[in-house]
């Protein structure tokens, strides 16, 4: 973009204006979507098509982050309560860490990566090769037929994704513990268990939902509104995962605050 | 049973469509001819409603589907089957699939059923057998016939065509073009078919609308068309860019 045009943009408020638009029919398609959850029968076969691909084809990714995040947050947690000689509640930290924040942020993100990014690339090619349309011929709504089985297959499969990423991150630090740094496994196993509470899983849980939620929304809003040709694919698959990404993390501190006050008050 | 009251639409400051209006009896066959980018296919998606006017109003069967919004308009797009210009098939499914797919959201027909009548379908395109392949496995003509396959298959009232034969050869084109009557004569359907293909226009066209300058610039049977006196429809149908005014020198 030429920087007389870029400079005229900025400061014509155009942006705020397209933003604004966007960001309206996002809630539009969002509105569209959860009315068709509870009106529309969803087809089984699609709906275990996209469980399989958002929960089954995500495994690999998941645990490897769920993996690294758990060891080197033992790793660093040790290193700082050795200091002060609280050792054994190195698994306490991992754990409760992992729950409630690192386990759903961070599978959330990679699910945005790899999920969101193929949402957005196949609802982008549908768009520009007319498919959409086609379904819009062949009297099919593509908000029942395209959005609602990605959406419950990502409420479905991200808090399934986020369990199995909570399992392996603490698993992974009670080996780094107690095998690479020699903490006493009855001690940081007890410690773990007293310090993690039923609300810590149950806040990651619902966060994972949440996240899921905006995954696939952002992911086939940008899809079915991408613009023509392979550029205009490229930008809304770059687009999907950059605004998914930021839109868990600023999420997550809201539901961080707000959870904490309903769960633990419960 | 088509009936288009002053179109108007426009993309940005850019005007495609201004006042268009015409009526489509039914089991008429009407071509929309006009130079490439004038507004054909926009005009043609108005009629089912996948693009909206900004002003105007479209009428199927008395009807105004203007005001519809995209689950109202799932009824009247029963009535309708349209071929796109790439053929739009669905490429994550196979042949069969994509015929089928109409039967198959509607879960009304048992599927020995469903395949009874996409074979047929497929007989009727001229295409038996190939219900396994996938769409890339196909060449451009056959991928408009089973693009056609599954216009039809449900047997619509209208069907739009949005050139039928862009990119294929004259051969094919000739192919598409006999089974495009085939189609009209069988099923007794509306045919609405957008092309610049001046061979097309002639063999489809019971009555041509001529798309010139964002308005019906003419109107007429085939032979009226072909034979206009009309400078730009004369310079449209035999293919000539801007006319050399005579007396000007040329260098050859």
């Amino acid at each position: 973009m030429p920087f007389d045009s870029f400079h005229g943009m900025l400061f014509s408020g155009k942006w705020v204006a397209d933003w604004l638009e966007g960001l309206g029919q996002l809630t539009l398609l969002a509105r569209d979507t959860v009315k068709s959850v509870f009106t529309f029968k969803v087809a089984w076969k699609d709906l275990l098509y996209q469980v399989y691909f958002v929960g089954v084809k995500s495994q690999s990714v998941v645990l490897i982050t769920g993996a690294f995040t758990g060891m080197v947050l033992a790793a660093q947690t040790y290193i700082q309560f050795h200091k002060v000689k609280m050792d054994t509640a190195t698994l306490a930290v991992v754990s409760v860490s992992m729950c409630s924040e690192l386990g759903p942020v961070l599978t959330g993100l990679m699910v945005a990566g790899r999920v969101g990014a193929a949402i957005a690339a196949e609802l982008g090619t549908m768009r520009v090769t007319e498919q959409i349309d086609a379904l819009r011929t062949l009297a099919t709504h593509p908000v029942d037929y395209l959005i609602v089985p990605r959406l419950l297959a990502l409420h479905v499969a991200l808090p399934l994704l986020t369990a199995e990423s909570i399992v392996i991150g603490i698993a992974s630090g009670y080996l780094v513990g107690v095998y690479l740094y020699g903490i006493d496994s009855t001690y940081i196993w007890y410690n773990m268990l007293k310090y993690t509470g039923d609300s810590d899983v149950a806040a990651g849980l619902i966060k994972a939902f949440v996240f899921g939620g905006i995954v696939a929304i952002i992911g086939c809003y940008k899809g079915m509104s991408c613009g023509e040709g392979a550029e205009g694919v490229g930008r809304a698959t770059t687009e999907a995962v950059v605004y998914s990404s930021i839109t868990i993390l600023i999420t997550n501190f809201f539901l961080t605050l707000t959870l904490g006050k309903i769960l633990h008050t419960v | 049973m088509i009936e288009v009251r002053n179109l108007e639409k426009s993309f940005g400051s850019h005007k495609v469509l201004e006042g268009v209006s015409f009526t489509i009896h039914k089991g008429e066959s009407v071509v929309i001819m006009g130079r490439s980018g004038g507004g054909k296919s926009v005009l043609l998606k108005h009629l089912i409603a996948l693009l909206k006017p900004d002003s105007g109003q479209v009428l199927i069967e008395g009807e105004n589907i203007v005001p519809m919004d995209e689950r109202q308009l799932l009824r009247v797009r029963h009535k309708f089957g349209m071929l796109f210009q790439g053929a739009a098939l669905f490429d994550s499914m196979t042949v069969s699939e994509n015929i089928a797919f109409p039967f198959r959201r509607d879960r009304t027909l048992p599927e020995d059923e469903i395949a009874r009548r996409v074979a047929h379908v497929l007989e009727l395109v001229e295409l038996p057998g190939i219900e396994s392949k996938n769409p890339s496995e196909l060449s451009g003509g056959m991928r408009k016939r089973v693009g056609l396959a599954r216009a039809i298959v449900y047997e619509p009232q209208i069907v739009l065509y949005d050139e039928p034969t862009t990119g294929l050869d004259p051969v094919v084109s000739d192919s598409i073009d006999k089974l495009i009557l085939r189609v009209r004569d069988r099923l007794d359907v509306t045919s609405v078919v957008v092309t610049h293909d001046m061979r097309s226009a002639r063999r489809l066209g019971q009555r041509i609308l001529m798309l010139h300058e964002r308005k019906i610039y003419a109107t007429g049977t085939a032979e009226e068309i072909f034979t206009s006196k009309d400078p730009i429809v004369k310079q449209f149908v035999e293919g000539i860019s801007d006319p050399i005014p005579e007396g000007t020198p040329t260098s050859l």
